[in-house]
């Protein structure tokens, strides 16, 4: 099935997400849409997929205009969808999930029984390995994007669109992911893929389309240059490099032992944790999602009071104490969502810069604020960490990401620090906001304090370690120096210790796939494509509008 | 890369979190009872009548000394309970089974105390659970309201006010029109109508539903309160005395000893609450509205993607739902007694709420539930007949009580529907 847009135009507003965008996928192909966080591509798709309707442009089916109303039109029309959110109900079993919206009934009693015998049709076809029964909520991530793609290919969709797939994957799982999508496309389905990693999109795509702020500015073949679509994606040449010496350590530290964490549940969340950091380096944690690293950035600052074992900043000891003394401790704290825990959005900018600082003496004293201490405050901090706003007093709900979290970033650097944790510090942040954060944390660093960051992202991982410790399950599953090969990380964060990683990766995958070879000279060269990625690739899953 | 594929088979591995919560209830309740029978010792030999109800043959009382059975009880609450400290210790939780073996016989050690303590302890068994099994019928009818609006998303405070707006209608029309089955549609109508204030204001506007619930129940109140004093009772004669609905046995199944005359020698409304429970527990679990009612409750956007019409079904849920508390709300005027009074329902809503929590947001929990709550109200009326020494206030505090303890204590965290309270909004 062959799909067409022509000049297709949505604006919310007075901002327009979409500008007369044309596009044509055909039959048996994989075509990639390229394009940075907030380009416009998730808002594309989702007008494709009837959820939006456009505001101006016609959408075209093998040459015959269409009009979806509603997602279901859409799939009447054999489109189907996989979000980057899963749309599945968690505490359904698959079958529930994917007989939902089309059911079959016999005598208005709900019949499952069809449902089950087409979902394991499909696994079969495909190797899916889906049990029907299964509660959704109890799969690995992997296996719910299957139900996903079930879910659509259960309704005939002959278009299927993928939006951001792999962001949640384990390497692993990612190539198991792409090998689906060639047999796919062997079988004729036409396939929109979605994706700011240039790897996976080099390795799949038949075509490629790049988006910058809504508008179609070009297409690329797939064997073009990781440098070349970056840069087609920012719209300028981008050598984005975190300059960073070596580390000199101090002797600062900051030390975990035997932490442990059991939810209420009883599921352990963290297990026997034990990590040393010293003052002067850079420690990064990679890991896939929801595997404890959020944990792990909570109990430091204090907020499960019920882990045990021992954290200690020098010699004093972090567990047991509640937030604001751990804050008191010299802990600073960029935590991951920061819109719902680093800022209050209806708050103004000043505010929110002294968020954990009002009850010091120079904010606030005898239980009254001093406002001209505060303004000052935000007119040096504004400066320094160069916040583009347009009044201090705007409630910082009004900025753009980027500068929301440099809001968070200087409040917790204005303080005098002996340990700093960063919980995905430029998620969903712009390319010029990335390099200004990634300086302060090295800048941090180079005060000779110890520095924690926790990142989903390989590459912002590699910019910024000095040594990379990799959770699973909740579990340290080793640390390692930072020329460690991206599929040695890969199979670590799939369950892999170190020693297990290595021997299992080829060695000629292991060479092909190396990104610190041992010269310095290509040291220097795969740096740049690694910083090329980095500054397109803001890791940053949030939607756009 | 198939080389370097690791099959990662996700471990569900548990550790048993000590929570000596349980334990220290259980101990506590124990003790209790251990001191109530060694300081209060019940005076009295206890009779359960059972033949209450039954024709074809005469079934003997049971009789037993209180006293005696308040020891036997004892020992098993203290053995449950010491049990359950060894068990945790050992980082086990006691079973479900012996957990249950505790709360019935606490229940029935409280029951055998009151009773025995009182100045008369002869109880007709069949009157206890047949009055409890009534009296819980608006509660009932309220909680599987609240199920229809909260399995898809919508929190209904304002069951109270569909219960007392039903009892008003009922009896308005049904004295109007002397005929009481007029009045339970009019009841149904009348629920319906106040939850299309809820649904309109929390689906179409968006107010937090909550905030609408309770204001719906205030307007509610205030409205049949003013009509009450200005319109029913200066003509009560004729607004205010509505005919009751019938009651009957059903042949047969209405001589089962005790059961029978409990079950099946009720009113028609009590037979109507049979069948709407059914109707809800085979809708909401093997139906295709059910599927589509529990994916709203939990995941809007995820049906909505499907092609499910998110807001239109929430809406008519939340009209059914009216009609079935309605329902509840004719128990005050068409079954129990015959004529309106400002506020009958006594916050009977709220405690539907209460049961539909402690249910689990299920029909059978809810159901069951009520009934626990429309027992405690009974076990109040009974233990004042009889002559307890408990104070009177004491006595009617009882079903609140059990209310908060159920939620507070026993519940635990139960896990409602994902999105119940939030909005959809498209986009």
């Amino acid at each position: 099935m062959k799909l067409e847009l022509r000049q297709v135009t949505k604006r919310f507003g007075d901002f327009t997400a979409n500008d007369r965008i044309d596009l044509v996928v055909e039959p048996g192909t994989v075509h990639t849409l390229l394009g940075e966080n907030g380009a416009g591509k998730s808002t594309l798709m989702n007008v494709i997929y009837g959820l939006y309707e456009p505001t101006e442009g016609q959408i075209f089916i093998n040459d015959q205009p269409v009009n979806f109303k509603g997602p279901s039109d859409a799939m009447v029309a054999g489109i189907g969808m996989v979000h980057q959110h899963f749309m599945l109900v968690p505490v359904f079993t698959v079958a529930e999930n994917i007989a939902l919206g089309a059911e079959e009934t016999s005598g208005g009693r709900l019949n499952l029984e069809a449902t089950r015998k087409k979902i394991r049709e499909i696994s079969d076809r495909y190797g899916f390995a889906v049990d029907p029964d299964a509660i959704v909520e109890d799969l690995p991530v992997g296996v719910q994007q299957r139900v996903e793609i079930i879910k659509a290919l259960v309704r005939d969709a002959e278009v299927l669109i993928l939006d951001e797939p792999t962001a949640v994957l384990t390497p692993a799982e990612t190539d198991q992911l792409l090998g689906i999508m060639r047999q796919l496309r062997q079988d004729g389905k036409s396939l929109v893929f979605i994706s700011h990693k240039l790897r996976e999109v080099r390795e799949i795509s038949d075509e490629i389309t790049v988006i910058r702020r809504g508008k179609v500015v070009g297409n690329a073949d797939p064997s073009a240059s990781t440098n070349e679509l970056a840069a087609l994606m920012v719209g300028k040449n981008v050598q984005l490099v975190v300059d960073k010496d070596q580390p000199h350590l101090t002797d600062q530290a900051f030390s975990v032992s035997n932490l442990n964490l059991v939810s209420d549940q009883g599921v352990p969340l963290l297990k026997d944790v034990n990590f040393t950091v010293r003052g002067g380096e850079i420690l990064a944690i990679a890991g896939v999602q929801g595997n404890g690293q959020t944990e792990l950035t909570e109990t430091i600052i204090g907020m499960h009071p019920k882990a045990t074992g021992s954290m200690k900043i020098n010699s004093t000891e972090l567990l047991g104490l509640n937030t604001r003394q751990v804050l008191r401790a010299g802990v600073g704290f960029v935590p991951e969502d920061r819109s719902t825990d680093g800022l209050v959005g209806s708050f103004s900018i000043a505010e929110n810069l002294i968020l954990d600082l009002f009850d010091r003496k120079e904010f606030s004293s005898a239980g009254t604020l001093n406002r001209s201490a505060i303004a000052q405050n935000a007119d040096h901090a504004v400066q320094e960490y160069d916040i583009r706003v347009g009044n201090k007093y705007d409630a910082a709900s009004t900025l753009s990401g980027g500068n929301q979290q440099k809001i968070v970033v200087a409040r917790e650097l204005t303080r005098d620090l002996q340990l700093f944790v960063a919980s995905q510090p430029t998620r969903g942040v712009d390319v010029g906001s990335i390099e200004f954060i990634h300086k302060r944390i090295v800048a941090e660093r180079d005060k000779g304090i110890p520095v924690i960051i926790v990142s989903t992202e390989l590459d912002e991982v590699y910019a910024l370690a000095d040594r990379i410790a990799v959770f699973f399950h909740g579990e340290l599953m080793g640390i390692v120096p930072n020329d460690t090969p991206r599929n040695v990380l890969g199979q670590m964060m799939a369950g892999a210790t170190y020693e297990e990683a290595r021997e299992s990766v080829p060695a000629t995958d292991a060479d092909l796939e190396t990104t610190t070879p041992e010269t310095t000279g290509s040291v220097r060269a795969d740096k740049a494509e690694h910083t090329a990625d980095q500054s397109v690739l803001p890791w940053a899953e949030g939607d756009t509008p | 890369m198939s080389a370097a594929t690791i099959d990662t088979v996700p471990v569900e591995e548990t550790v048993v979190v000590k929570n000596w919560k349980n334990t220290i209830i259980f101990g506590v309740l124990a003790l209790v009872a251990l001191l109530l029978v060694a300081f209060k010792a019940p005076h009295n030999d206890v009779t359960f009548r059972l033949s209450d109800g039954i024709t074809w043959a005469n079934i003997p009382n049971l009789t037993f000394s209180a006293t005696a059975f308040g020891w036997i009880a004892i020992l098993v609450l203290l053995a449950i309970a010491a049990l359950s400290a060894v068990q945790m210790n050992s980082g086990k939780k006691l079973g479900k089974g012996l957990t249950a073996v505790f709360w019935v016989f606490f229940i029935l050690f409280i029951l055998v105390w009151a009773i025995g303590s009182a100045k008369s302890s002869e109880v007709s068994l069949v009157n206890l659970l047949s009055g409890g099994l009534a009296l819980s019928i608006p509660m009932i009818f309220g909680s599987m309201g609240g199920l229809l609006c909260e399995r898809s998303g919508i929190v209904n405070i304002a069951i109270e006010g569909q219960l007392l707006f039903g009892a008003f209608s009922a009896v308005l029309v049904g004295s109007i029109t002397h005929n009481p089955w007029a009045g339970l549609l009019a009841a149904m109508l009348g629920g319906v109508l106040v939850s299309f204030l809820l649904a309109l204001f929390s689906i179409k506007y968006i107010v937090d539903q909550t905030i609408v619930g309770v204001v719906v129940n205030v307007l509610v109140s205030g409205l049949t309160g003013f009509l009450f004093t200005r319109v029913l009772q200066p003509d009560a004669q004729n607004l205010n005395s509505a005919p009751k609905l019938p009651s009957f046995e059903i042949p047969v199944l209405s001589q089962i000893p005790v059961v029978g005359p409990v079950l099946f020698n009720q009113s028609v409304l009590v037979y109507l609450m049979y069948i709407v429970v059914a109707l809800i527990w085979f809708a909401l679990n093997k139906s295709k509205w059910g599927l589509r009612t529990r994916a709203v409750g939990e995941h809007p956007k995820a049906a909505d993607t499907l092609g499910v019409n998110v807001n239109r079904l929430r809406f008519t849920n939340v009209l059914w739902a009216g009609a079935v508390a309605g329902m509840g709300g004719a128990f005050f005027t068409l079954v129990s007694v015959s004529s309106f009074n400002a506020d009958m329902t006594a916050g009977q809503g709220y405690i539907a709420l209460a049961a539909l929590i402690f249910g689990r947001w299920k029909p059978m929990g809810a159901l069951f539930a009520s009934i626990l709550f429309g027992f405690s109200l009974q076990m109040q009326f009974i233990l004042s007949i009889l002559g307890t020494a408990i104070p009177a206030e004491f006595l009617a505090m009882l079903p609140y009580v059990v209310t908060i303890l159920a939620v507070a204590g026993v519940v635990g965290r139960s896990r409602g529907p994902a999105a119940s309270g939030q909005p959809y909004v498209k986009g």
